[in-house]
């Protein structure tokens, strides 16, 4: 059986996103495999974007239920929060995002995002950018900023862990030699690589990605390719990921989901989805009658 | 009277003021750089905090015949106390009035803000008396640094708190902000709220603790001025906020650094103006700096231009 089926991390159900009239996601259900690299794919207007919008909290769903699984799926737990109203479970396994402000869902979800078009703090420097991303540790490390200005030794240490985790990752990324240049200065790719550390830094499980490769060369792109695979095989860490460059997609993810007008129109690993006419036929813009096949028993097999 | 003399005095008593416009400046800087909006009630915060300071030194019992020691350790208490209660004051005003109104239009927060700042004058013209409340002078005796054709260049030792104090203050706070983690957040979100929204910060909290540290500091400014001048009323914020207002947009709006330049300069400004040309008109001079920085300076001495966000 396939990750995302056995022991999903992140389980959308039935989730329905209407702007006014505009229909921009409907009853749409899928789940990302827990270790999995899961992509989100899709023409251009087939509400992706507005998929991990209503993940992360930027949106309120108009229906549906999206819920994460931080250690193990759990779909009694699960029914049990979803008919007391509560928005986590006591062991904070299970957490359900749509009953939960944005900065909630990224620090007690631990759900990480990359923006389209990059977000970083420009007017910081690169290791200011990584530090922010580490708030909270550091607040409570400081006892709120009042252990801070005392200098106590667990504020020292807290600082020390959050120094090492960005250097960490500043090596990951080959920028370790700019941490103190602004953010803004750094190229292109380099600003991508710097966005993907510092959604690392929050200490995700999950990391959503929104279009990483765009704008990148050939060679950035397989450089992404290696980060995101020793994201995800190093660190256990679940990445879902909306991407048009299928380069990418079809070399690592290792579930794919396709969205066309706010519906799925197929789910299934690289090499079903490949060869899946309804894909086809959105790509290529063929009429729906021409399409035989169905993709449901692709999402259900 | 030798001009050198004369100049040299109007410099240490502009420094004073403007230390005072500086430490209200920045109150209004800090909330625009994070919000994007004017506090207009800042003033009325700043007007509260000399009335806490007021009734705290009154309590306490403090006057010039108390001891040094026992002075310095009363009026820490005295800063104290009216910073704490003054930030309660802003965390309260945005609490009610500006965070309810978080995502509508522009207008709305400052419609709000000057509705604050009337709510605040009024409530301590009711509750403290329309009356102007003197205080004896409790920190008393200076230096005399110069002396020509019988005129004395004094700097007196509340002129020497002010200023300490002020610099202490500005340290501080530029340390917490560059160095520590609260401030990287408060950076963050003047950035990009949503972003650091999105990394785990609780930006509605980020926004408070901005109107609390702004309202601490116009607290300090509010127990100086009773010091300094000696008479407050419930009136006192509207002038020292516009001019602080007035300081924080000549410096740079949102700029830290900026508010304490511009309130410095305003202060030099006012007092020379005075001094040399006509104290009736040292609000028109104030005032006409606020004018021409709008016009010819929009961004401010140390200001960023505004970047349009991608």
């Amino acid at each position: 059986m396939n990750r995302w089926e056995s022991d999903p991390i992140l389980t959308v159900e039935h989730l329905t996103m209407r702007f006014g009239g505009l229909v921009a996601i409907d009853d749409l259900s899928f789940s990302v495999g827990r270790g999995d690299i899961t992509a989100i794919i899709g023409p251009n207007g087939a509400g992706k974007t507005t998929v991990f919008n209503c993940v992360t909290g930027f949106y309120k769903p108009t229906e549906g239920r999206i819920a994460i699984a931080l250690d193990k799926a759990d779909a009694e737990t699960l029914e049990r929060l979803t008919a007391g109203g509560q928005r986590m479970s006591e062991d904070r396994n299970i957490l359900l995002l749509d009953r939960m402000p944005d900065f909630e869902i990224a620090r007690d979800a631990r759900v990480a995002r990359t923006f389209q078009n990059i977000r970083l703090f420009g007017g910081m420097t690169v290791l200011e950018n990584l530090f922010v991303a580490q708030h909270n540790k550091l607040m409570l490390a400081s006892n709120y900023t009042i252990g801070g200005i005392f200098g106590l030794s667990r504020y020292r240490k807290g600082q020390d862990d959050a120094l090492g985790r960005a250097r960490y990752w500043l090596e990951q990324i080959d920028l370790i030699d700019r941490a103190d240049d602004p953010a803004a200065d750094l190229p292109y790719g380099a600003q991508r690589r710097l966005e993907i550390a510092r959604a690392m830094c929050t200490g995700p499980k999950l990391l959503c990605l929104d279009e990483p490769a765009a704008g990148l060369n050939p060679r950035e792109s397989a450089e992404l390719n290696t980060l995101l695979r020793f994201i995800r095989d190093e660190h256990g860490i679940s990445v879902l990921l909306i991407e048009h460059d299928m380069g990418v997609v079809m070399e690592i993810s290792d579930h794919i989901v396709v969205l066309d007008y706010g519906e799925k129109i197929s789910d299934g690993a690289a090499d079903f989805v490949r060869h899946d006419p309804k894909v086809i036929a959105a790509y290529l813009g063929v009429e729906d009658e021409e399409v035989e096949t169905p993709a449901e028993q692709g999402a259900s097999g | 009277m030798g001009h050198m003399e004369y100049f040299t005095q109007q410099l240490i008593n502009g420094v004073t003021l403007g230390s005072i416009y500086g430490l209200i400046a920045i109150g209004y800087t800090m909330v625009y750089g994070i919000i994007g909006m004017i506090n207009f009630a800042h003033g009325d915060i700043f007007m509260v905090g000399s009335f806490v300071g007021l009734i705290a030194l009154v309590v306490l019992g403090v006057s010039a015949a108390t001891p040094f020691f026992l002075l310095i350790l009363a009026l820490l208490v005295v800063i104290a106390i009216a910073m704490a209660l003054t930030a309660v004051w802003g965390w309260t005003v945005e609490r009610i009035a500006y965070r309810p109104l978080r995502g509508s239009f522009r207008l709305a927060p400052l419609i709000t803000a000057i509705g604050m700042s009337i709510t605040l004058q009024n409530f301590v013209q009711i509750s403290q008396g329309a009356r102007v409340k003197p205080v004896q002078p409790i920190i008393t005796g200076g230096y005399s640094l110069m002396e020509k054709d019988g005129f004395v260049v004094q700097i007196s030792n509340i002129q020497i708190i002010i200023v300490v104090l002020t610099v202490i203050l500005m340290a501080g706070f530029t340390t917490l902000i560059s160095k520590t983690s609260l401030g990287r957040a408060q950076r963050a979100c003047e950035q990009d709220a949503r972003m650091a929204s999105l990394l785990g910060i609780n930006v509605d909290r980020t926004i408070s603790l901005t109107f609390v540290m702004g309202a601490a500091l116009a607290a300090v400014a509010g127990v100086m001025f009773v010091l300094y001048y000696g008479v407050i009323d419930f009136y006192i914020g509207f002038l020292a906020g516009v001019k602080a207002f007035t300081a924080a947009v000549l410096g740079g709006i949102g700029s830290l650094p900026g508010a304490m330049l511009g309130g410095l300069l305003i202060g030099l400004i006012e007092t020379f103006w005075s001094a040399y040309f006509s104290i009736e008109y040292k609000d028109v001079a104030a005032f006409s700096i606020l004018v021409i920085a709008l016009i010819f300076l929009p961004s401010g001495l140390l200001g960023r231009p505004e970047v349009e966000k991608v």
